[in-house]
């Protein structure tokens, strides 16, 4: 029994200390941003591997998700004759939800988990330590030109999330289930706001990515060096992130949406 | 892979990203009608104004011709003040035009309806349109149904 | 005048050096000194910790007490920006080459230069191709790491360890798992970058034939102690039963076969009266 407690008393205070080493290595990385002014081409790269790597699965499941709330929408609005109304359902629990939500949780599956899998391994074959030793900061060199890379692509993956959900909308409520165009896209237009919801849902999009690429980094940075060890933070890195998504979704609806 | 191909995909991969911010600006969302600031600003009092909201629009035989800007409580006529922004090209109301609020559908949003007069003078930007009709409120409505019989 | 002597004898100064991972020590107190433009060889059992000492020589691990001077700088109280500078001048090989595995093997030995001068390209080509013709692998250079042989890993970062002219390079066990001809290329290079370029090798090692054969001084570490320091010569020639002991590769001696552990009885017997 004394056992089992100090056990897990160990677990609280071995997660607090990684809180620590977390919120440590978060300053370093933000010191290490303005570095990049001069060598832009490390984020190109990282772009690439965070962005175009994730582009396809975004447009795919952008256009389904798009598709479905349609199909739903429309079966529920026209119980009430209100199926012209459609793309406003569409548009806004795209934009202001499952827009950066869904990005988010792709992202950290897709992107988050390459990262800390990329990092780990550099880590566990001294590559990292190798750098240090040439006089190169990893944080500088391979921390922070993925951090900003992937801090700007999922919002940029956001936003294509939506647009193409939105033209996925159209294509089942317009195309297939006979809802007016010209009621789709004017009813949408004059229901949504720019700035109230589709700045608000980038702003989410932007915190995720911001908390998803420092959780990725970190958990690679930090990982044991062994193929256990990487395997185990690349896991961490999907849980936490998908955690810290949906936990901070809710508290940005609640601090943005609630009137 | 060649960093130059890696730097053409990235850029397509910005490219899609103003695409796309493109459509959220223009076609799912007001934008633009947002940035139409270069209306003239017309104001009206209401009695009540009921469930109408900044931004609602206004029209004028079932056309949207600007938006409801500002919605005060006048403390002095104990009336509501409602400002319209109403767009440049629209800039042949006569002064005796009067604004009613309707609501679209039985239950839907409230807007403000212009019914031209027949004046030789036009509204202008601070002008005051006198003749109003408040909004139909639900509750009120059935009170007088009751009262009449 | 006789101190500078001494500083200019001496490259690594290690003074009553003591380091711990969590409760376990790994030196105890250790002292040695490397020489200026020797070879020096560092040999002890594994999981003695001669990568650590490698890593608190080049400032990536910080000692509990105790002072590691590189050319006279003081290792472990340097700021980071004079650190850095301090380790352009050191090179280091380790166990597994730790090539940047996303670039070929030209980036790859090029990387020092880029990421530390604006030299031009042309010229970057020039010192590249220079280093990978010393190694031997000028024809390998757009091959990626992951298709190089373990041996061919160590040459390039070889090649890549003498970019930025170093004073000295640290060789983590640069002869474990080579085939016999690719170890003596190693043993010949090693022997060659440092007499030609007048560098300081600083050589951990666990085979002993091949270590001896090229140093001109050898220290033997275990248990957290230096046992002996001293040329292969004097060393083979030793008294001590420990250095004796690991010279003929004795499975049991002054350093037991087993790891610490209770008594062996006790233990086997533990379970019955547990159970
Ligand atoms: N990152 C680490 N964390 C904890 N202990 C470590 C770590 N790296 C090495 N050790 C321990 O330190 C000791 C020395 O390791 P090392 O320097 O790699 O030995 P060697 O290179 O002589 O084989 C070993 O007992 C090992 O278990
Ligand atoms: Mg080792």
């Amino acid at each position: 029994m004394i056992d089992f407690l100090a056990r897990s008393g160990r677990r609280y205070l071995d997660a607090l200390a990684s809180l620590g080493r977390a919120s440590a290595f978060l300053v370093q990385l933000l010191g290490a941003l303005p570095s990049l002014f001069t060598r832009f081409s490390l984020v190109i790269k990282q772009l690439f591997s965070s962005g175009v790597m994730t582009l396809s699965i975004i447009l795919v499941s952008g256009l389904f998700v798009g598709m479905v709330l349609a199909l739903q929408g429309y079966n529920t609005l026209i119980g009430f004759g209100a199926e012209e109304s459609l793309g406003i359902f569409v548009a806004k629990v795209l934009v202001r939800e499952l827009g950066p939500v869904v990005t988010g949780l792709l992202f950290a599956g897709r992107a988050g988990s390459a990262m800390t899998a990329e990092i780990g391994l550099m880590k566990a074959t001294e590559q990292l330590s190798g750098l240090e030793m040439m006089a190169v900061d990893p944080f500088k060199r391979v921390y922070a030109p993925r951090f900003i890379a992937g801090f700007f692509a999922l919002p940029a993956l956001a936003a294509m999330f939506s647009a193409i959900g939105v033209l996925g909308g159209h294509l089942v409520g317009v195309e297939l289930l006979g809802v007016d165009a010209g009621a789709y896209w004017s009813q949408m237009q004059a229901a949504v706001e720019f700035r109230e919801d589709v700045l608000s849902g980038l702003i989410k999009a932007v915190v995720f990515g911001f908390v998803v690429c420092w959780i990725a980094i970190f958990q690679g940075a930090d990982c044991v060096p062994t193929s256990e060890g990487v395997s185990s933070a690349t896991t961490r890195t999907v849980v936490y992130s998908c955690l810290m998504v949906l936990g901070l979704d809710f508290l940005l609806t609640a601090i943005m949406f609630s009137v | 892979m060649n960093s130059r191909t890696t730097e053409i995909l990235v850029g397509l991969f910005m490219l899609l990203f103003l695409g796309a911010m493109t459509i959220l600006a223009l076609k799912v969302s007001n934008l633009t009608s947002l940035s139409g600031a270069n209306g003239y600003q017309v104001s009206a009092n209401f009695d009540n104004v009921g469930g109408l909201r900044v931004r609602a629009p206004v029209s004028a035989g079932g056309v949207k011709v600007g938006q409801v800007s500002q919605i005060i409580y006048d403390s002095e006529t104990f009336e509501a003040k409602v400002t319209l922004t109403i767009d440049e090209e629209f800039n042949q109301f006569p002064t005796d035009t009067s604004a009613s609020i309707y609501t679209a559908g039985l239950l839907g949003e409230q807007y403000i309806g212009l019914e031209p007069g027949a004046d030789d003078e036009v509204l202008e930007q601070n002008s005051e349109i006198g003749l109003t009709q408040s909004a139909l409120v639900l509750e009120r409505l059935i009170g007088q149904v009751l009262l009449n019989k | 005048m006789n101190t500078q002597q001494q500083q200019s004898d001496t490259l690594v100064q290690i003074t009553d050096l003591r380091f711990k991972r969590g409760s376990k020590v790994i030196f105890d107190g250790i002292n040695m000194q490397i020489p200026r433009g020797k070879i020096t060889t560092i040999m002890g059992p594994s999981g003695t910790g001669k990568t650590t000492l490698l890593k608190i020589i080049g400032g990536q691990l910080k000692p509990s007490t105790g002072s590691v001077q590189v050319d006279g700088l003081e290792v472990p109280k340097l700021r980071r920006r004079d650190l850095y500078t301090l380790r352009k001048r050191m090179g280091m090989l380790f166990q597994s080459g730790a090539l940047l595995t996303d670039i070929t093997v030209f980036d790859n030995v090029a990387f020092p230069l880029r990421e530390h001068t604006d030299l031009p390209e042309r010229l970057i080509r020039h010192l590249v191709l220079m280093r990978l013709q010393a190694v031997g692998l000028r024809g390998s250079r757009d091959l990626y790491p992951a298709e190089l042989s373990g041996g061919m890993a160590r040459r390039v970062a070889l090649a890549r360890a003498l970019m930025l002219d170093p004073m000295m390079i640290l060789y983590d066990e640069p002869f474990t798992g080579q085939d016999p001809i690719s170890m003596g290329v190693l043993l010949e290079l090693i022997k060659t970058v440092n007499a030609a370029l007048n560098l300081t090798s600083l050589i951990v090692s666990h085979d002993l034939a091949e270590a001896m054969s090229i140093s001109d001084y050898v220290v033997i570490i275990s248990n957290g102690k230096v046992i002996a320091a001293d040329s292969p010569k004097a060393l083979r020639e030793s008294e001590s039963q420990w250095v004796q002991q690991f010279l003929n590769g004795l499975p049991d001696g002054p350093v037991p076969f087993q790891a610490a552990a209770p008594d062996y009885a006790t233990d086997l017997f533990d379970f019955e009266q547990r159970s």
